[in-house]
């Protein structure tokens, strides 16, 4: 068969950092790849350039059997292969078809064609079954939709290589199965798609082959149907992983936070559950059943209307994120880069931003004992890094969430709220997040667990609670608790 | 702007401004026999006195990602109340502290509308620039207070005792000092930093930013007040026009000490340097008969060149980058034809 692309021997070196070693990808006709790898095994490299963002040391990409040029996002485009990143950048004020049409608005003569890019846009829309109205504005178009609109986008340019970038990240379990059937009425009509993503079970459901990157070179490159999730992991980490969700036997003792009837307007309603120490709470539900508000007035970030919020017998103030730290209530949120880090700060002092009292005599900061904890934790929670004076924007997704979880674990917290504790982070890192957390459980530590990948909720939780339109509408023991009861209460759906 | 941010952290622009400072002690001495003398030293003393005392509450604002337009009015507003409670019977020394309530009511006020109404503050201070400066003249019309003690006036003009220091060095030494630990070596600093990297990742860290911003502004407002007891001392006067265009002069030295207007990165060493530099600059000016109105043109040319050295930089290099990536495509090219 005829190949669309094949990249061979790529490699790339941004200053010390050999990103590409010897990437290799082969693409064919009406076929779905999933290109899979740990976070830094060099696919955000290799996709990038594909976009035209960066150009190869060494080594060769061809188009139908031309040489690709590198030559930024619209060359790219122009060549046939549209990038669609997890979350894409539309412009928020101009309408969807303005989006679809950016840069090459159809025209009549000089003026602007509005019903015809509107009328192609519709029916872009249309043909990938998602009827969005292009007349409206981008503006709070969900991740989901604002996706639809980037493929309309490369379709509209009749791109012949589509690749999605962790596309399923932020989509709910609807979302993401609308995303499939747009993807597979697109290998239909002919298109190869380049599927990334660090969910095992949603690429053994759509994708036809699948090329492993580690280290920055391809491991393997091998038909769905002929491997398994264990042979897939194993090529990942290039070591044997005996179980993702290591959850360990611990003590449930007395009721440390509870929750009674909060209501947020517009967010939520009638709130009410309690944590126990050394137990694992998961909440289940869609992306925006009001999960992520719940905790934020929890913690303080947010107020709330009505009930109250008792934690270890004391009843919590609203609105006071600090005093909710001091009492020993540890956030780690879901938005990594916009909420749990300071980006372009060192790992240090990210880490002992929560811990100044910690570090501090007589009102000054010990340089000493700051670098000594954050070591302490790095060295714990086994962080990967050059120097602890490098800013956190330099470490892979997995190793900033480890930062993230020292800066609370550190504060030696009674109770850990944590939002999506493993979006967007390779196996490996979610297996070792899985396993701290089981063990602090085990110490005693209460934990409240926000999380969309059921098996992760199923796997880690003592008790799951399900979420639907900001009110809890299901209760589940661990034993009770099924795939198939946990979608069918966070979706509505009447068994 | 991380780029431009980026930059100037990397080429330590607060030792670059030190090492400026140093050259134009070496210039000045050269050009002038005035210049390198202990009476003019008092005298640069004397002259950037309000703007460093200004100077370093403007730093922890900026760092934070806030800014203050109003703290030449709202120094001219203390100054007024000053002279408005003494010339109706208040004894001096109660008139300074009705001066101080007065600062902190109006760092209140801008911390009020900046945290708790969630405004700009940019456009809330330009709006309280004018407030203030215009409360100065429904206190004292148009006309100045003249007449005050001699003792404190005395203070504001006459050096210690024995030394070439005017009274006022006393004040600004410590908090200078007292500056420079706060914002390096406490967790006020940090918090200082955080809030202005991300006030959102602040507040998930259990940092209370709005109330901390509230109390840096009534902070700002108790250091406006200081500066402007030392301003109506030293000229024996208070009144409604003072400080003109001294917020300026202040944000100016501020961001040529290497603060980025954006936040999150900067440095208090860079400040005090710059804030000497734009003493040492009109000081040298004055000496060789330059017009007075040095200062002005001055510090309006450090805050083009602070803001423009970057830019050109990162155009430079990105100059650079381009030349050195122009073969790059020859190369693979030709490697995949073999």
């Amino acid at each position: 068969m005829e190949k669309v692309l094949e990249i061979r021997g790529a490699a790339k070196r941004f200053g010390g950092v050999q990103a590409l070693v010897d990437a290799n990808l082969t693409l064919y006709p009406r076929e779905i790849h999933a290109l899979l790898g740990e976070n830094g095994a060099g696919k955000s490299t290799l996709l990038k350039t594909l976009a035209g963002v960066h150009k190869l040391d060494a080594g060769s990409i061809t188009l139908f059997g031309k040489e690709f040029i590198a030559n930024g996002t619209r060359g790219s485009l122009e060549q046939g292969i549209a990038v669609i990143y997890q979350e894409p950048n539309l412009f928020p004020d101009l309408t969807l078809a303005e989006n679809v049409f950016i840069g090459r608005q159809l025209t009549h003569g000089k003026t602007v064609a509005w019903k015809e890019m509107a009328e192609q846009s519709a029916a872009l829309f249309k043909r990938l079954g998602v009827p969005l109205d292009p007349s409206r504005r981008a503006r709070g178009l969900s991740i989901a939709d604002q996706q639809i609109v980037e493929i309309a986008k490369a379709l509209s340019l009749s791109a012949k290589v589509i690749v999605m970038d962790e596309p399923t990240a932020a989509l709910s379990a609807n979302e993401t199965e609308r995303l499939f059937g747009v993807a597979r009425s697109l290998r239909e009509e002919g298109a190869a798609l380049v599927f990334v993503s660090h969910r095992l079970d949603e690429v053994m459901a759509l994708c036809d082959r699948v090329t492993i990157m580690r280290d920055g070179a391809t491991v393997a490159t091998a038909p769905i149907a002929e491997v398994d999730t264990d042979k897939i992991v194993k090529w990942m980490v290039g070591r044997e992983l005996s179980d993702l969700f290591p959850k360990m036997k611990a003590n449930i003792g007395e009721t440390i936070l509870k929750v009674e009837n909060i209501s947020r307007e517009g967010q939520f309603e009638d709130i009410s559950f309690e944590v126990k120490a050394g137990e694992i709470v998961g909440i289940a539900g869609l992306v925006g059943s009001g999960r992520s508000e719940v905790i934020r007035a929890i913690f303080g970030i947010d107020n709330y209307e009505k009930g109250s919020v008792t934690f270890l017998g004391k009843k919590m103030k609203k609105n006071r994120p600090n005093q909710a730290m001091q009492d020993g209530i540890a956030l780690v949120p879901e938005d990594r880069r916009q909420q749990g880090l300071f980006m372009p700060v060192s790992i240090t002092r990210n880490t002992s931003i929560t811990l100044l009292k910690g570090v501090s005599k007589f009102g000054l900061l010990r340089k000493a004992s700051e670098t000594g904890i954050t070591a302490e934790w790095s060295k714990k929670m086994q962080l990967k890094f050059n120097s602890l004076e490098d800013s956190v924007d330099r470490l892979s997704g997995g190793n900033q969430q480890k930062v993230v979880l020292a800066k609370w674990l550190s504060t030696k917290p009674k109770l850990l709220i944590i939002d999506e504790p493993t979006r967007g982070i390779d196996v490996g890192t979610k297996s070792e997040v899985h396993r701290f957390l089981s063990q602090e459980a085990t110490k005693g530590l209460g934990i409240l667990m926000i999380s969309s990948e059921l098996p992760e909720v199923l796997g880690m939780s003592d008790r799951v609670l399900v979420m639907r339109e900001g009110r809890l509408v299901a209760h589940f023991n661990a034993d009770q608790a099924n795939p198939e009861n946990v979608i069918a209460a966070a979706s509505g759906a009447s068994k | 702007m991380n780029f431009l941010t980026r930059i100037r952290s990397s080429i330590g622009w607060d030792k670059g401004v030190g090492a400026l400072l140093v050259l134009t002690i070496v210039i000045g001495s050269l050009v002038t026999p005035d210049f390198a003398t202990t009476s003019n030293l008092g005298f640069v003393v004397q002259d950037i006195g309000e703007i460093m005392i200004i100077a370093l509450p403007m730093t922890f604002l900026i760092i934070a990602g806030e800014i203050d337009l109003s703290v030449a009015s709202a120094l001219s507003l203390v100054s007024s109340s000053i002279g408005y409670s003494f010339a109706h019977g208040v004894p001096f020394g109660w008139a300074l502290v009705i001066g101080i309530l007065v600062g902190l009511a109006t760092g209140a006020l801008n911390g009020f509308l900046v945290n708790y109404l969630g405004l700009q503050s940019l456009a809330v201070t330009i709006g309280t620039m004018g407030l203030f400066r215009g409360l100065c003249f429904v206190l004292l019309g148009s006309n100045p207070v003249n007449q005050l003690p001699d003792f404190w006036t005395g203070l504001g003009i006459n050096n210690i005792p024995g030394t070439f220091l005017p009274w006022s060095f006393l004040l600004i030494a410590p908090l200078v000092i007292i500056a420079l630990i706060l914002l390096h070596f406490t967790r006020i600093g940090r918090w200082t930093f955080a809030a202005g990297i991300s006030s959102e990742a602040a507040n998930f860290a259990g940092i209370p930013v709005k109330r901390f911003k509230f109390f840096m502004y009534v902070a700002t407002g108790f250091m406006v007040s200081l500066a402007a007891i030392v301003y109506t001392l030293r000229f024996a006067s208070a009144s409604p026009d003072s400080a003109m265009g001294y917020e300026l002069t202040t944000i100016a030295a501020v961001l040529f000490g290497g603060v980025s207007i954006a936040g999150g990165f900067g440095t208090m060493w860079g400040v005090i340097f710059s804030v000497i530099e734009l003493g040492a600059i009109r000081s040298v000016l004055q000496l060789v008969n330059f017009s007075s109105n040095a200062l002005q043109i001055v510090s309006g040319s450090l805050l083009l060149f602070s803001v423009a050295v970057p830019k050109v930089a990162e155009m430079l290099k990105a100059r650079r980058e381009t030349r050195v990536k122009t073969p790059t495509p020859s190369l693979t090219s030709s490697r995949s034809v073999e």
